[in-house]
């Protein structure tokens, strides 16, 4: 879907990005990783063309991003930004109608899918239509942001640090909400962040930069159970990482079906470390484990958490 | 002591109250002269307002004890509409005494309005100023009650009410001169607005562009301000002379040492200041995230400017074109004394000639277009403001 091909951004002597290949699938959530300075925001940003490479090429479903007029590559493309950048002085409508618009949508369609929108993001629409940013939470700005970066079905998304302003109860919701979406939509999306655990719960795949360059790429599985570098284990955590190892398998991995066990029952689909976290606070080795439904499955010991 | 400091709850309204007090029993309300030349007899409040006629200064007595009530909304609007009307029966009282002086006195007679009634006046205007300030009104009202009141004493000057007063014998003696200076006055301020805009605005946009270079710019624009008027006026006229002198078809296009040219220049030099730095600043004032959300969202340069770089700058803009007009409205006035013209070419005739009526006839309507102007000028920014704020 996108591939960056041996491309390199110089400002005067210093490359900010060097030589950076990457292939990004589609229906992809890719998260770009990295220090500041490590180059991240400039590698996403030279996808819809707000950065021109010094050299190496860019292409979007095949087709070389250079040689297409950025005004119509972006407008194909969905930008969130950290700070939101909504136009104070637009309504909240006609903020998330910004690309409809420009691609020249009738405006009962736009209304329409604004609605849509504003519903999908659990905002209100009878209400939040016809606020103005001020109006709004630094949540709520965050929301109209990516409803507007969705309006035009865009192929791609970008986000570059959405969340990072936030502070952390809304974070942790806005990122359960972009989760879902991207299952539903199924949308490519590039999402910058300099969080781990935020791109360990988010991601389908990760990509770690460093001074402009790829350190290491790969699922979040991968990342956390064999990292490449120093770098890497020191943005999992180092006292972290068998956690986070826990975080990303699921109970259903280590289930002993049929066995029987006392107290209050976790989902097969719970985390590992959510059922080592039960296992703690209520001073037993085992818990019972149940489906979807409720029904019993069997058991989860203490034993298996450490693998098998 | 607690108790004391409640005593007076507007401490303004009370000064304006006392001044008025000491105005109307101190100075004289109207000055009665045989003609123009000689200085006139002061006639006092009391001796106007003879007969049922002090009933009309009932609006001033009712303000009185205002300054010493709580300051609620009720009573706010009682003293601006006690200001309002007494302001209104002050022009009245005016106009009625100079037409009674006026009865049986030969034509030459000029009656003219006193520092009575200037203090007076000008103490309601304070008054009702006051009141609406603290009444926190929208502008739009603000400026909706002084269009009001202005339409009122405008109305008591058609039914004739004025017509008797210096002033206006002045005005119907000169109407001619009167009139061609007011739209010379016009066409001067707006001679000069025209291309200071039109330079100001680009220059503004460099300037925005290029921070790290627009510090000259605005020194040497700075400098411009801080030279007198006078001064630059003047400095104009010699180059402007030998200018024409080695190109004579110059002075064909009407261009010449003294006139409407210099004048013109030299306002455009005091004008570019405001409109570039609030261009340059109204555009800083862009919010980054916003541009940037709109470069990368697909608008092209001309959309970002149109949608949102403009309307967002807008305010600013508009602040800096009306700081720009109304002192360009007052400047206009001193260019009178390199020759072009204008309402200021009254006043200083009246000046130098030692006619009082004259000066009030040239500054009256300068001050009433500068007010005009500032007001239209708000009303504009207050509704390119109101969507978003």
């Amino acid at each position: 879907m996108i591939e960056l091909d041996h491309v390199t951004q110089r400002y005067g002597e210093t490359a900010v990005v060097d030589d950076l290949s990457l292939t990004v699938a589609e229906g992809e959530f890719l998260a770009l990783i990295g220090p500041s300075g490590s180059g991240k925001s400039t590698t996403l940003r030279m996808v819809n063309r707000l950065v021109t490479p010094t050299s190496g090429s860019i292409r979007i479903r095949g087709q070389d991003a250079l040689s297409v007029k950025p005004e119509e590559l972006r407008r194909r493309i969905g930008y969130v930004i950290q700070s939101g950048g909504l136009f104070p002085h637009w309504t909240v409508e006609r903020n998330i109608g910004t690309v409809p618009e420009l691609l020249g949508w009738p405006k009962p369609e736009i209304r329409a899918r604004v609605g849509e929108l504003l519903g999908v993001l659990s905002l209100d629409p009878g209400s939040f239509r016809d606020k103005y940013p001020h109006q709004l939470s630094g949540g709520e700005q965050q929301r109209v942001g990516v409803a507007r970066a969705l309006a035009a079905r865009p192929e791609i998304l970008l986000m570059d640090e959405p969340f990072g302003a936030l502070d952390p109860v809304t974070r942790v919701a806005l990122q359960g909400e972009l989760k879902r979406l991207h299952r539903e939509t199924g949308t490519t999306t590039i999402f910058v962040t300099h969080d781990m655990g935020e791109a360990l719960a988010l991601a389908t795949r990760i990509a770690v930069l460093d001074r402009g360059r790829l350190v290491q790429v790969g699922s979040p599985l991968e990342i956390v159970a064999e990292p490449a570098a120093d770098l890497v284990r020191d943005m999992i955590g180092r006292d972290e990482r068998g956690l986070q190892l826990l975080a990303l398998e699921t109970v259903a991995t280590r289930l002993r079906a049929g066995d029987a066990a006392s107290g209050e029952p976790v989902s097969s689909a719970a985390s590992l470390r959510l059922a080592l976290s039960r296992m703690v606070a209520t001073r037993t080795d085992r818990l019972p484990v149940i489906d979807e439904a409720g029904r019993p499955l069997g058991a989860i010991h203490l034993a298996d958490l450490i693998g098998r | 002591m607690p108790g004391g400091r409640r005593l007076v709850r507007n401490r303004l309204l009370l000064l304006l109250v006392v001044a008025g007090l000491l105005a109307a029993f101190l100075l004289s309300f109207v000055s009665h002269a045989p003609n123009r030349l000689v200085s006139g007899r002061g006639v006092g409040l009391g001796e106007v307002a003879g007969g049922l006629r002090w009933l009309a200064l009932l609006p001033g007595f009712l303000l009185l004890p205002i300054p010493f009530l709580p300051q609620r909304r009720e009573i706010l609007w009682l003293a601006g509409i006690f200001s309002a009307v007494f302001l209104l029966a002050l022009c009245w009282l005016a106009g009625d005494s100079v037409m009674r002086l006026a009865e049986g006195a030969p034509p030459a007679a000029r009656t003219s309005l006193g520092s009575g009634f200037w203090i007076l006046s000008f103490c309601a205007v304070l008054a009702l100023v006051d009141a609406v300030q603290r009444l926190r009104l929208s502008t739009a009202l603000g400026l909706l009650i002084a269009a009001l009141v202005m339409a009122f004493i405008v109305a008591l000057g058609f039914s004739g009410a004025f017509d008797r007063l210096s002033l206006a014998l002045e005005i119907a003696n000169r109407r001619d001169v009167f009139e061609a200076a007011v739209m010379r006055h016009i066409l001067l301020v707006l001679g000069a607005l025209l291309p200071a805009v039109l330079i100001g605005i680009p220059l503004g946009f460099w300037a925005h562009r290029r921070a790290s270079a627009s510090g000259g710019l605005f020194t040497m624009l700075n400098l411009i301000q801080t030279i007198p008027s006078m001064a630059l006026f003047g400095l104009l006229i010699a180059p402007l002379a030998a200018l024409v002198a080695a190109m004579p078809w110059l002075a064909s296009l009407g261009i010449a040492g003294i006139g409407p040219t210099p004048a013109i220049i030299a306002l455009v030099a005091y004008s570019l200041l405001p409109i570039a730095r609030n261009t340059a600043e109204g555009l800083s004032g862009v919010p980054a995230a916003s541009v940037e959300a709109g470069r990368g969202m697909g608008m092209t340069g001309g959309q970002l400017f149109w949608r949102v770089e403009l309307p967002l700058a807008l305010p600013v803009f508009l602040s800096g074109l009306r700081i720009t007009a109304v002192q360009a409205i007052g400047l206009a006035a001193v260019a009178a004394l390199i020759g072009a013209g204008g309402l200021g070419s009254i006043m200083f005739e009246g000046l130098f000639a030692n006619a009082l009526d004259l000066v009030v006839l040239g500054a009256l309507p300068v001050v009433f277009l500068a007010l005009a102007t500032d007001g239209v000028f708000r009303l504009v920014t207050a509704a390119v403001e109101a969507g978003p704020r």
